[in-house]
């Protein structure tokens, strides 16, 4: 599904990318793990097209095709979705009517028309239900004062809506306590089937308990060091990362 | 000739043909003299430093319109709120029609300054409120020297006006160019309610100039809700002066949609004359090419207890001006005052401007009194947040700028104006509603 092969990527003239190479298929689980300033969220921008990064080297493929020349939006059509660390807040745009213009676009660009407005409200009430969010939330405006926790959820709960193929969860588990981690957690669980696969970026192991990867890979200073299977991840967070440091100097 | 010497040379002739009651002929007498004085304002002066009505003055304006054009309602509906009932006041070229308006003197007068000024059952209000708002400079008084026509609305106390009044000001280019001077009068009796609509709109593309002046009288416990919609094209200008005194415990409330016209020009000035008196200004400007809007707004608190709101927003793309220039002055004995005033802008592009000047002159010392300006860029963080949902890049920066001026509508209290502003607003700014508000 997502092939990235010797990825390099500045931001401002300074190289925070330097190498990486990563293949996700479909139905599996990966993590990225790694220590502050690895170069982590810089990767989940770089895949979801942000601007300010530059790629400089290497290639991201996703569906066989080469996701460089694409704007987000474009990427956003053919199924990646990244779930932000920091969900930006939108004052004066509504959730339900910010996801109608998401989905309608997604339609669009599908060349189908908008969904008609009873489906959409019966799909919102499902999805709404999955995350467990009042109804009331709906029509607050978007992330606007919401808690750290009502903003994870609520990055699910578009996750949910928009049925991506690939998922980056960036720092997902931030900012959770353990009851919004679960619903969050069980959230991406629910949604996953065969066909799509999840990123998940995270410090920490926590989230790891609840969406269990099948892969774990650890990325200190722009490079991926160490690949393993789910055990990595508590080894990881048993000892650190300083010895997979001195381990790669060696 | 210059446009001021052929209005003043025009005035005889003008006194002539439109006849009023004596007191009223020396009000408009005095005017004149006024007006020759004065003159049109400059750049010099500190309230126009950034207007320059230049491009407004140079055309050779015709000052006695021919008589009403034959306009059918299909060509003026989809400028009138039509889907809720109203009372009409529709002037074409500064000439009523009756055809085209509904007015009613039903526990409430709707009808026109022309009869007003001549009818003896109207002399007593006009004696107490006429011409005592405004204050003396040239546009005032120019407008003053050629009055003759324009809304004259009284509720009288303990009414609800059961339906808003439109005024609406049509211009349709049959002269070649033409200057218009309504005159309006609003007076709100002692605890009575009224909504109002206001509107200039010319059909053609002959060039246009509106001098208007309103005065609004809110009576103790009153409430007025008064809307300016300026979306006209880009060949006409339009000064509006609006002066509103209230009285204690009175609510006023002016929504002002900057959306179109060449030059716009909005004087608006509150006189709070009693206690616990909320006077509410919001606005939303979006404009584009070289049009050029300047709000200039002055809130005099001069008892205690009072408030004034504040809001305006503009958007501004191309090489569009926009000015803001709003005096908030808080007298001695207007103590435990709370006046807040924000200006909040995004400019487009580089080209753009924005002049915004607050000015607080703040006597009394138990007062709140706060104000605050921004000028900046659309938010890249919204925008590529938006565009990683799949929103594609024009249309999210289309919602970011709705979004940013929206939130001012949400004091609009009728729906259908709510629903109205919020299309143009979108119209406006190429973003294709995907819901309905």
């Amino acid at each position: 599904m997502l092939k990235i092969k010797n990825l390099h990527a500045n931001i401002e003239g300074k190289e925070i990318l330097k190498g990486i190479d990563l293949e996700i298929n479909p139905g599996e689980v990966h993590a990225i793990m790694g220590p502050n300033g690895s170069g982590k969220s810089t990767l989940s921008s770089v895949i979801a097209g942000r601007e300010e990064y530059e790629m400089t080297e290497g290639e991201i493929i996703f569906e066989n095709e080469d996701l460089a020349e694409l704007d987000p939006e474009e990427r956003a059509h053919k199924g990646v979705f990244l779930s932000f660390q920091y969900p930006v807040e939108i004052p004066g745009v509504s959730v339900t009517n910010f996801m109608k213009t998401a989905i309608n676009a997604h339609r669009k660009a599908n060349g189908l028309e908008d969904m008609p407005a009873n489906e959409m409200l019966k799909l919102i009430r499902e999805k709404s239900e999955l995350l467990e969010i009042d109804r009331k939330f709906l029509s607050r405006s978007l992330n606007e004062g919401f808690s750290g926790g009502e903003k994870k959820r609520n990055e699910i709960f578009q996750m949910a809506m928009l049925e991506p193929k690939l998922s980056i969860l960036d720092e997902t588990d931030s900012g959770l306590d353990i009851d919004a981690l679960k619903i969050v957690s069980n959230g991406v669980n629910k949604l996953r089937t065969e066909n799509n696969a999840v990123l998940v970026i995270t410090h920490y192991q926590r989230l790891l308990n609840y969406i269990v990867p099948d892969v774990v890979h650890v990325l200190i200073d722009g490079k991926i060091v160490k690949t393993g299977g789910k055990e990595l991840a508590y080894e990881l967070e048993e000892r650190g990362y300083d010895w997979i440091k001195q381990e790669k100097a060696v | 000739m210059e446009l001021k010497d052929k209005l003043v040379s025009s005035f005889l002739a003008f006194d002539e043909q439109y006849q009023v009651d004596d007191d009223v002929q020396q009000i408009r007498s005095q005017a004149i003299k006024d007006f020759e004085t004065f003159g049109f304002p400059s750049k010099k002066e500190e309230a126009w430093k950034y207007t320059s009505l230049k491009s407004a003055l140079k055309h050779d304006y015709s000052i006695f319109p021919k008589k009403e054009d034959a306009i059918e309602y299909s060509q003026i509906k989809q400028y009138l709120i039509h889907d809720i009932d109203t009372y009409d006041l529709v002037f074409i070229d500064g000439i009523y029609s009756s055809h085209l308006s509904n007015t009613t003197h039903d526990k409430i007068d709707v009808c026109l300054m022309s009869s007003a000024l001549n009818k003896d059952k109207f002399k007593p209000v006009i004696d107490n409120y006429f011409n005592k708002l405004a204050p003396k400079n040239g546009l005032n008084a120019l407008n003053t020297a050629f009055t003759k026509e324009g809304a004259y609305i009284h509720i009288h106390k303990n009414i609800m006006a059961d339906k808003p009044i439109q005024i609406i000001n049509f211009s349709t280019g049959n002269e070649s160019s033409l200057l218009l001077q309504p005159r309006n009068l609003v007076v709100v009796d002692e605890n009575s309610h009224v909504q109002i609509i206001e509107r200039h709109q010319s059909l053609t593309d002959h060039p246009v100039l509106t001098n208007s002046v309103t005065e609004i009288f809110a009576d103790r416990r009153a409430i007025v809700d008064y809307y300016k919609i300026q979306n006209d094209k880009g060949t006409s200008s339009l000064i509006d002066n609006t002066f509103i005194e209230q009285k204690d415990e009175s609510n006023c409330s002016v929504h002002t949609f900057s959306l179109g016209g060449n030059l716009t020009r909005n004087n608006l000035n509150f006189y709070q004359k009693g206690e616990r008196i909320d006077s509410t200004m919001k606005g939303v400007t979006i404009i584009e090419g070289k049009q050029h809007v300047d709000h200039n707004t002055l809130v005099h608190h001069i008892y205690p207890n009072c408030e004034s709101h504040q809001d305006y927003k503009g958007i501004f793309s191309d090489k569009s001006v926009g000015v803001f220039n709003g005096k908030v002055v808080v007298e001695k004995e207007a103590q435990k005052t709370n006046a807040y005033q924000s200006n909040n802008n995004i400019l487009v592009d580089d080209k753009a401007t924005i002049n915004s000047k607050p000015q607080l002159e703040i006597f009394a010392d138990d007062v709140r009194c706060s104000h605050g300006c921004t000028i900046g860029q659309l938010d890249e963080d919204a925008l590529f947040y938006l565009q990683s949902r799949g929103i594609p890049h024009k249309e999210a920066r289309g919602l970011l700028m709705y979004a940013f001026a929206n939130n001012v509508l949400e004091s609009v209290k009728i729906p259908e104006i709510k629903k109205r502003i919020n299309n143009l607003i979108a119209e406006k700014l190429g973003v294709e509603l995907g819901f309905n508000l």
